[in-house]
């Protein structure tokens, strides 16, 4: 057997590979020559081996960045993975409620991140917003996103809430419409209560989905830029700035390409290291199913 | 156990119902009684489910009342009827183990731990579910999920009453056999009352005691294997019982003979002046195991063609045209085939006249 006789195959990879190297690995490898070189100006570059890395990793804003990063994400789905639940096992199962539900939780997730964060500066001022004059009003307290962190940081997550909840609530409710009527019936018949049969029925049926929301809402959390960024620009002082924003901040606004070549390698493992955790739980539920 | 009574039941899955196709259940007015078993038996969409779905509570009927023995309980919701009820598909509490899917219907009830125990392991016994006790129910494979379905629907010892929804059919067919024979066994052990819906003929006479056959919604007939096979009500009864099913031919009636276009079959006088009252558009059957064939022409035979001839082993069937009209009969071994022509003999005591689909009485 030749196993050469067709490398005319390979033409057909080629674009794909011409593409993944534009899009990827180039970048990726000139983000690996960055880190390592202090860059005074065009052609003007010092190698510094891995003195970028021992700062950025020994920096507190760093350390900073990333505890505010996993207390954002860990809020994210211990709300919005619950909520979404809650929300798919409210919706109606048939009649016209089903498609003006749908409809209506899909929307926020139609809107342009950047306009997101607009929507909600609006919504929050004490002025003419609707939430901020509300709570002005009846509890005389001007809530001002600008200045109290606090604030800040229910703004961002009540935007985070609002926004992604809807997929988790489609997520699940997909998953609870998938499972068979006969097992209603039979925890009918068995005389199981409304928990039990949330507990044993469609919590494990809703597993896979509900994986696959956990998975979709860290990584993209964990990634969060356009909306705080248009919302807080990561004020009052840094109390919203998280990974990404602080990235941008070092790399665009300082220009401080070697450091911020060495954080974006470091952000990346941190991702990389999380998705690779995600991915064998999600194989390792996989393979409970079947075997 | 208990004995259940259904009161005109009718049911309909539309909103307003207003014909009678729009009736899954026509009218239903029967009782089951305590410690029988029953197969409920009838085509796919004849309304079996719809049924037994009505008795376990799962369904409220449009019209009409269910009786446990005398109490009223057409508007209890099924886990106040204590009846258990098994699905076509095994329902599994997956993330449970074996023993724990076995117990949940007796701890939802508040059973003491040890009562449960007690219960479920004898269950287990019964079905060979013992060397799985402990592991997870997901696991296992097709039939043995099943039997833990027929586990929970068998470990309750005071139920009124379990139903079974074509519950073999993911089953392979050695098991099928085996698993049969075991409810068969726990029946005549409990003397629970059983009620198995299916639509294979084979599996409702050789587990009832009584078959209940569903038409369109209607049951057409109640009565045991043999019953059903000697005296079909129903043309349907005929159709679907046996192997080929019953022959039918329309006829018209002459004193005590049946007219079939040219070729005329005598009838005994006790049927035949049944028909004579009956109204509607009339037919003779007659099972193709009691059709008689000569190769010779005999007085009162009926001239036929032989179209095809099955051996079937033991047996072969026959397959004749009367003029345009295609008849089966059922020869055992030994018994000379005709080739070509044959004449057919209506034995009297075996050939039926039906009324509209029923039988004239």
């Amino acid at each position: 057997m030749n196993k050469w006789g067709n490398n005319k195959a390979w033409f057909l990879v080629a674009p794909v590979i011409v593409i993944v190297a534009f899009s990827a690995i180039i970048p990726l490898m000139t983000v690996v020559n960055y880190s390592v070189q202090e860059i005074f100006g065009p052609g003007q570059s010092l190698f510094v081996g891995t003195e970028w890395f021992k700062e950025v990793l020994g920096s507190y804003r760093l350390h900073d960045a990333l505890w505010r990063q996993f207390l954002f994400s860990g809020l994210v789905l211990l709300i919005e993975i619950p909520l979404g639940i809650l929300i798919a096992l409210a919706m109606p199962k048939r009649g016209w409620g089903v498609s003006a539900s749908l409809v209506t939780l899909a929307l926020p997730l139609l809107i342009p991140w950047n306009t997101i964060g607009t929507i909600w500066i609006i919504f929050t001022r004490p002025d003419i917003g609707l939430f901020g004059k509300t709570i002005h009003t009846l509890t005389g307290v001007i809530f001002d996103h600008t200045a109290r962190p606090l604030d800040a940081w229910i703004t961002v997550m009540l935007m985070e809430v609002w926004h992604w909840t809807p997929l988790v609530a489609l997520l699940a409710y997909a998953g609870l419409r998938a499972i068979p009527e006969a097992y209603y019936q039979a925890a009918k018949i068995d005389g199981a209560s409304a928990w039990s049969t949330f507990f044993y029925i469609q919590l494990p049926k809703m597993r896979g989905v509900l994986t696959i929301a956990v998975l979709l809402r860290f990584m993209d959390s964990f990634l969060i830029y356009a909306e705080p960024f248009v919302l807080t620009g990561g004020g009052p002082g840094n109390s919203t700035t998280f990974l990404s924003i602080y990235l941008v901040k070092i790399a665009l606004l300082q220009f401080d390409l070697g450091k911020g070549g060495a954080f974006s390698l470091i952000y990346f493992s941190i991702v990389l290291l999380f998705s690779y955790i995600f991915y064998q739980v999600l194989l390792r539920v996989g393979k409970g199913e079947k075997a | 156990m208990a004995r259940i009574e259904l009161n005109e039941i009718a049911h309909s899955y539309l909103r307003n119902p207003q014909e009678e196709s729009d009736y899954a259940i026509k009218r239903i007015h029967n009782v089951w009684d305590e410690g029988g078993a029953y197969a409920l038996l009838g085509p796919s969409g004849c309304g079996k489910t719809t049924l037994l779905n009505i008795i376990s509570g799962l369904l409220t009927p449009t019209r009409g009342r269910v009786l446990y023995n005398g109490t009223d309980v057409t508007m209890l919701p099924p886990e106040k009827r204590n009846i258990a009820q098994v699905f076509q598909f095994p329902v599994l509490y997956d993330t449970m183990t074996v023993f724990n899917n076995l117990a949940f219907p007796l701890r939802n009830r508040g059973i003491p731990e040890d009562e449960v125990k007690k219960r479920a392991l004898e269950v287990a016994e019964i079905l060979d579910l013992t060397p799985f006790l402990n592991q997870r129910a997901a696991g296992l494979a097709a039939d043995a999920k099943q039997k833990i379905s027929l586990g929970r629907g068998l470990v309750r010892s005071d139920v009124a009453a379990i139903l079974f929804d074509e519950p073999l059919t993911v089953i392979d067919p050695h098991l099928k056999w085996h698993l049969r024979r075991k409810l068969k066994e726990i029946h005549e052990q409990l003397k629970l009352t059983l009620i198995y819906v299916t639509h294979d003929q084979m599996e409702a006479l050789t587990f009832a005691d009584k078959v209940v056959v569903m038409y369109e919604g209607e049951i057409v007939q109640i009565g045991t294997p043999q019953d059903l096979f000697e005296n079909p009500e129903h043309t349907f009864v005929g159709y679907f019982i046996g192997s080929p099913g019953m022959n039918f031919l329309a006829c018209t009636l002459d004193g005590n003979v049946a007219r079939i276009d040219g070729a005329r079959i005598p009838l005994d006088k006790k049927t035949a002046a049944l028909g004579r009252k009956a109204r509607g558009k009339l037919e003779v059957g007659i099972r193709p195991i009691h059709l008689e064939l000569s190769s010779k022409q005999i007085q009162s035979g009926v001239p036929a063609h032989v179209k095809a001839v099955e051996d079937q082993g033991s047996y072969k069937i026959v397959t004749l045209t009367l003029d345009d009209k295609i008849l089966r009969a059922k020869l055992f071994e030994g018994k000379a085939v005709p080739e070509n022509k044959a004449w057919l003999v209506f034995p009297p005591q075996w050939t039926r006249l039906f009324a509209d689909g029923r039988l004239v009485k």
